[in-house]
């Protein structure tokens, strides 16, 4: 036996209704679009890898998490879904730069 | 109070969230460490493509900018396939369902095309720890895109056999999540392994 939260059907709690409109999700494509262009416009113009590197590692977050917010609902949904993926991806992040950093990935390129 | 059992058949939950999507959300944070692992060996290995070509020569950055774009356009597709079941839109979910499809399909293609055009330039699996690490890292993707391309057509099927109702509009939030997942890791490869500078011979 054990407390249960009852939610209407194809509904639960912590999870909201107020998803975007169907405008608002053709706004998101634009602005992924634009910047995904500009990804592809570096490619074409000369920069130092200074400027380059760094740059291209903002675009790729800002979709990477503008993608995770909108389309996959993290934004409106419970945070409990973010924490799970979230931790993943920290998870990630740690043994696989750790990883890189044995392989003296940093120094040799 | 009531009893556990009663979770998996009925609406209610535990945790007050649905358990599918829940699991759907953890299996897609055991996945970053899955392309985590394959992008960081590729990076290790880019370098070393003995006497085969190098990945700086044999990127066609053009071209895979439009599959990616592809791919992009795809979330897009997918999200309004959703939002017209949610609004009990039957008709306009069957069509998003199958644009995102072909546009996963359109991105596989391309993907088909890019393999045997390095093939044809003498880049094997086995050519170098390159190529063997190139291909397994999209390769392993593709595989996602094309298990993504079987779940939008199984609920294409279900929807024409009228089982795909508003009232079942979590499982299309749940391939959803999937599909964007795919779209999300392609983002991380196109920057990393094709927009990044990459060694020349």
């Amino acid at each position: 036996m054990s407390t249960v939260i009852e939610a209407p059907a194809g509904e639960h709690e912590g999870e909201h209704d107020d998803h975007p409109t169907d405008r608002k999700y053709v706004e998101v494509a634009i602005v992924l679009g634009i910047v995904t262009a500009l990804e592809v416009a570096t490619y074409f113009v000369e920069m130092p890898g200074a400027v380059l590197i760094p740059m291209l590692m903002l675009m790729m977050v800002f979709k990477f998490f503008y993608v995770a917010a909108w389309f996959m609902h993290l934004r409106f949904d419970s945070p409990m879904f973010t924490k799970f993926f979230v931790t993943g991806l920290v998870l990630a992040t740690i043994v696989y730069a750790t990883m890189l950093t044995v392989f003296e990935f940093w120094h040799k390129g | 109070m009531a009893d556990t059992s009663a979770v998996s058949h009925g609406h209610g939950t535990g945790t007050g969230l649905s358990n599918n999507k829940l699991l759907m959300w953890v299996f897609l944070g055991s996945e970053c460490l899955l392309f985590g692992g394959l992008i960081s060996t590729y990076l290790i290995y880019r370098s070393r493509f003995a006497d085969g070509p190098a990945p700086g020569d044999i990127f066609d950055i053009p071209f895979t900018s439009v599959s990616s774009f592809v791919l992009l356009m795809s979330s897009l597709t997918m999200v309004l396939a959703l939002s017209a079941l949610q609004r009990g839109d039957i008709r306009n979910n069957r069509v998003w369902l199958l644009t995102t499809a072909m546009l996963g399909s359109l991105f596989i293609g391309g993907q088909v095309y890019e393999f045997t055009t390095f093939m044809r330039e003498g880049l094997g699996y086995s050519t170098s720890p390159f190529s063997s690490a190139f291909f397994t890292l999209t390769g392993f993707h593709g595989v996602h895109v094309s298990l993504g391309i079987v779940m939008l057509m199984s609920l294409l099927v279900s929807s024409l056999r009228g089982t795909l109702t508003k009232e079942r509009s979590e499982t299309v939030e749940i391939v959803g999540l999937y599909w964007h997942f795919v779209d999300v890791v392609w983002i991380f490869i196109f920057t990393v392994i094709y927009l990044v500078p990459s060694p020349t011979t």
